[in-house]
């Protein structure tokens, strides 16, 4: 099969790449946790990209990688097309400010005792070289513009706490612009925000990705809301991507066990109340993954209700299952038939013309 | 229809009145939290009556005061919240044989009240547990303090309780740190079923979990309810569990009520615009990708609500007589009720459908 021709690269230039990234952690003597193993995927501009797993999978530990707070065991990144090292100081603050982030946490990550104001005019200082007061005052009334919190004059003189969580959130934002990075990592930026005031943030991301240009990554537990906000979808288990693809097409057809699992637990408002009293979906009854270093076979493969002698023994590999999509699971003629047998009509076609 | 005419009607008695004795009743309970920048009325005249083995939701965003109305019901706030006026009654008709009124009881009354009659599990319940004490010794302090049994009748229970809620045995030794979030959140549920009230309050207990967590857990509950025919009040702020979990779904809206109905009707028969908004703020993994509009602006402040209805500056349906509005429950079909008196269920069925035929996102 063909190499993978991801959906986020046909609406944007490469901006940032992570290549066959792994993070390892001693966790005791002769113990290591490989919170990230072998973990490449590309950030475009204009795009975005969400990474969805549950707590452990790993997820926050690429965003830290990819942000330049902690340094990769093994694997690379690349900032238009340029490795970044650690050890090259003055390249490697620069990347700091192309890359920036956003928190789950909105109440944690405000100074409480600074008012907005000063959250804004220290990065508007030091990277957009605003000098006078009158040049400070004017950017920073535009951040807050962009972020939709007006009137602005109302909120610079605030304190955190005076905040709601959805607006602290749109300063977090907005601090995170001042830099003018080119790249967006946003780690779980709505899970604890009320869910009546998620979109309104998911909704001026979004936004701020075109008017800005920016390359974002979403990370999330919530598929759902990658399936809306995103245009691409990597699933992550146990530190490793099992599944990829365009977002609407993964989520309505799943391919990887695990992703099947994920979608089965969403709550769905379409789905009559008798189901969840059923018992229906006890298939997800199982602990989290392991990330043990040094297990061998697939990390589902304790969970997987199609796991065979193959899947314990030797870890399936990311294969490319379609032009745009990828999983990585040896059954997925069984997890997956109806996908499993367009792909083999596919592949006969391709070999006869 | 001009400004002033009101599509819905007064509702008559209390709301949706079945022939069943409710097990726990809440009539017009009004809490205030004092404070020095003026009172906070966290909770404004809310009704609501909890049936044996119905499972009601209470949704709103933070700051609606759900969970403060469900402490305020088993008299757990303290100062600085008071309770400035209603009732709630246990078993209210049985009052001396059995029944509480809630309200007037003394700390000896409270006390066989909790656990044993009502529990209670919090959101935080992964942190509630001592983490010093084993999970054998904790659960034991339950029984020892409402139901004391024999040694081997006491063993034989704690090892049913998990059983029940899907832990191994051999945990009743563990400490809590050696169990993950979902194991602790179960062993909460496992204690406040221990001594098998009529009415489990879970405060939003699966919040901090994981998806694949919550599910499983709400399945353990809802089987659990089948099973043990407890009633539970379900509080939490995402609306999509409740269509799935509860038989009625109250909406609050700063500390007062929007909406009561069916799961039912609160789903097809929407007739409040804030429930509206609610249901369309969260984003479906199935079916057609459909347009949401989350709800714009920001939770009310509550130390300064707007005249009549609350949710007027953040209503797409706002119009000046909004702010005459007093807030009273109006009938809006059987056992559903609405505190909007303009917008009724048809109009908001009509303008929500006109929104998703816009372009999706």
């Amino acid at each position: 099969m063909s190499e993978l021709e991801p959906l986020a690269a046909t609406l944007g230039p490469l901006v940032l790449e992570a290549r066959e990234l792994s993070k390892t952690y001693r966790i005791a003597r002769g113990v290591q946790l490989e919170a990230v193993s072998d973990v490449s995927f590309g950030l475009y501009q204009r795009a975005i990209v969400a990474l969805v797993g549950e707590s452990g999978s790993g997820k926050s530990t690429v965003a830290k990688l990819l942000a330049g707070q902690e340094r990769a065991s093994a694997g690379s990144i690349r900032l238009d097309g340029e490795t970044i090292e650690p050890a090259r100081r003055r390249r490697f603050r620069a990347h700091k400010s192309e890359v920036q982030m956003v928190f789950q946490d909105p109440f944690s990550s405000l100074n409480p005792v600074h008012r907005v104001g000063y959250h804004l005019e220290r990065p508007v200082r030091l990277h957009r070289g605003a000098r006078t007061r009158a040049e400070v005052a004017a950017q920073t009334t535009e951040l807050l513009e962009e972020v939709r919190l007006t009137p602005p004059e109302h909120f610079l003189a605030k304190f955190p706490h005076e905040l709601s969580g959805g607006q602290r959130q749109r300063v977090a934002i907005a601090r995170a612009l001042a830099v003018r990075p080119r790249v967006l990592l946003a780690d779980e930026p709505v899970s604890m925000l009320d869910v009546s005031i998620r979109l309104g943030v998911l909704d001026l991301i979004a936004d701020l990705r075109s008017r800005f240009d920016l390359a974002v990554l979403y990370i999330t537990h919530d598929i759902a809301s990658a399936r809306y906000f995103a245009d691409e979808t990597l699933v992550m288990y146990a530190g490793r991507i099992v599944e990829r693809g365009p977002s609407e097409t993964l989520t309505q057809q799943p391919a990887h066990p695990y992703t099947q699992l994920l979608l089965g637990a969403a709550p769905d408002p379409d789905r009559p109340a008798t189901r969840l009293a059923s018992g229906h979906a006890r298939a997800a009854v199982g602990r989290a993954g392991s990330s043990l270093a040094g297990l061998p076979g697939c990390r589902f493969a304790p969970r997987c209700p199609f796991a065979d002698e193959r899947c314990r023994s030797q870890a399936p590999p990311l294969l490319p299952i379609t032009r745009r999509r990828a999983a990585a699971c040896w059954r997925l003629d069984v997890a997956a038939p109806a996908l499993a047998k367009a792909l083999d009509e596919e592949r006969e076609e391709a070999i006869r013309t | 229809m001009s400004a002033a005419a009101t599509v819905n009607q007064p509702a008559e008695g209390a709301a949706g009145e079945s022939p069943v004795a409710p097990v726990l009743e809440i009539e017009d309970l009004s809490i205030t939290y004092r404070s020095r920048g003026g009172d906070v009325n966290a909770v404004r005249h809310v009704d609501l009556a909890l049936r044996p083995g119905e499972v009601v939701g209470l949704a709103g965003e933070s700051g609606s005061g759900k969970s403060t109305l469900a402490l305020g019901a088993v008299r757990l706030l303290r100062p600085p919240a008071v309770i400035t006026s209603g009732r709630v009654t246990y078993r209210g008709r049985r009052i001396g044989e059995g029944g509480f009124d809630v309200l007037a009881a003394n700390a000896h009354e409270l006390r066989r009240l909790r656990w044993r009659e009502i529990s209670i599990v919090f959101q935080s319940a992964m942190n509630a547990l001592n983490p010093v004490l084993r999970i054998r010794d904790q659960l034991g302090d339950v029984i020892d303090a409402h139901m004391p049994l024999r040694r081997e009748a006491k063993r034989a229970r704690l090892e049913s309780l998990l059983d029940l809620v899907g832990i191994p045995r051999e945990r009743l030794r563990s400490y809590p740190h050696e169990l993950s979030g979902g194991m602790r959140q179960r062993v909460m549920i496992a204690m406040a079923l221990a001594v098998e009230p009529e009415v489990v309050i879970m405060d939003e207990p699966t919040t901090a979990l994981d998806v694949v967590v919550q599910r499983e857990i709400l399945e353990q509950v809802a089987e659990l309810r089948k099973e043990l025919g407890f009633a539970m009040l379900f509080i939490t702020h995402d609306l999509s569990l409740l269509l799935e979990l509860a038989d009625r779904i109250m909406i609050l809206y700063a500390g007062q009520l929007a909406e009561l109905g069916s799961a039912l009707a609160i789903r097809n028969a929407t007739a409040h615009p804030y429930t509206a908004g609610l249901l369309d703020s969260f984003p479906s993994v199935r079916g057609p990708r459909r347009a949401l509009s989350g709800i714009p602006g920001s939770p009310p402040d509550m130390r300064e609500l707007p005249r009549g209805c609350p949710f007027t500056p953040r209503c797409s349906f706002a119009r000046a007589a909004c702010s005459e509005v007093t807030m009273k429950p109006l009938t809006v079909g059987e056992g559903h009720v609405s505190t909007c008196p303009f917008v009724g269920a048809d109009e908001l069925a009509q303008a929500r459908a006109t929104r998703r035929e816009g372009s999706p996102r």
